[in-house]
């Protein structure tokens, strides 16, 4: 079920950006009922620490899950705009004014 | 609160590029109301996510070295706000305790700052929270939360008992209040730009 445990091939931000793909709204028989869930969680937007807390699942655990979920193509993942250190300017610049418009 | 309308593209169809997310952390000790702070401001009820550590919280972290695993489940708070149809803030609350570290490594990843929540009544409640990012290098700014509107130290000596460096910030605020929350997330994103831009 945690397939990939050892591979740190994801390590997700908690504010990573998960989104169903076609291939994950369509997938056929026999997903795995954690897996159906979270395919159906996220054709609306949501981050990493979203759906553990409404999978209700340890972060460790939804990690996982998102990643293998991602590499079998059912899911897609958006790293935040600061994954590698620093939010850039533009991008503050950007928040800066989505906060002064709310 | 009706946030579908306060949150600009919240209602609106999906973007067509990719949706960014950002996260400010929001800290402070116990009862300081870093949950009613994140909530103010949240478009969604804040939610709670737990990391499970399973070892013990003193920096052992190779299992196979520890004969019986303990395990210990840290919960943090967060809340969403879309600032605009392709532009995700998560508010995150650092946990309760702070002896776990592991978490605010985390939780503070990318981050574009941190507002740290001071009650002046018990001033010490932030000190490892202030230490922390010092060390980081996360850009933060003081929030002093004013329970019942009313300040016990003067803002000068606010600074003076945290020994923070004159160019951080330190404001008031209502964590209740929508707006007020709002305002203390501008003062750092503010702050985080001239940091920022300093360092280049
Ligand atoms: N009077 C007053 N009460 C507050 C304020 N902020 C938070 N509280 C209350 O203080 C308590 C602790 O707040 P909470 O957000 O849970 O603190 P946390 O432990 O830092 O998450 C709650 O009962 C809040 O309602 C404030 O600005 N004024
Ligand atoms: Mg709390």
């Amino acid at each position: 079920m945690t397939g990939g445990r050892t591979r740190a091939r994801y390590q997700l931000a908690l504010e990573a950006l998960v989104s169903t793909t076609p291939q994950g709204r369509n997938p056929g028989y026999g997903l795995m009922p954690e897996h159906q869930r979270i395919c159906e969680l996220c054709v609306e937007i949501k981050s990493l620490a979203e759906i553990a807390a409404l999978m209700r699942m340890p972060l460790g655990v939804a990690r996982v899950m998102v990643g293998d979920m991602a590499e079998s193509g059912l899911i897609a993942v958006q790293q935040p705009g600061a994954a590698e250190g620093k939010p850039d300017l533009a991008l503050l610049e950007r928040v800066l004014l989505g906060l002064r418009n709310l | 609160m009706d946030f579908a309308t306060s949150s600009p593209g919240y209602a609106a169809p999906a973007p067509s590029g990719p949706t960014t997310s950002v996260k400010i952390v929001v800290a402070g000790g116990f009862g300081v109301g870093k949950t009613t702070f994140v909530g103010a401001v949240s478009e969604i009820n804040p939610l709670t996510t737990e990391a499970v550590m399973t070892a013990a919280s003193d920096g052992i972290d190779d299992l196979t070295k520890v004969p019986d695993k303990t395990t210990t489940t840290v919960a943090m708070d967060f809340g969403r706000v879309s600032l605009d149809r392709d532009l995700i803030l998560y508010l995150f609350g650092t946990p309760g305790q702070n002896r776990f570290w592991f978490m605010w490594d985390d939780l503070t990843r990318g981050a574009i700052g941190a507002v740290v929540l001071v009650d002046t009544r018990r001033l010490a409640d932030c000190f490892a929270a202030i230490d922390y990012f010092e060390d980081a290098g996360l850009p933060y700014i003081i929030a002093v939360n004013c329970f019942d509107g009313l300040l016990s130290h003067e803002m000068d000596d606010v600074r003076e008992a945290l020994s923070v460096p004159t160019d951080v910030p330190i404001v008031t605020c209502d964590a209740r209040s929508r707006e007020s929350t709002k305002l203390t997330l501008i003062r750092l994103v503010e702050h985080s730009m001239s940091r920022f831009a300093a360092m280049r």
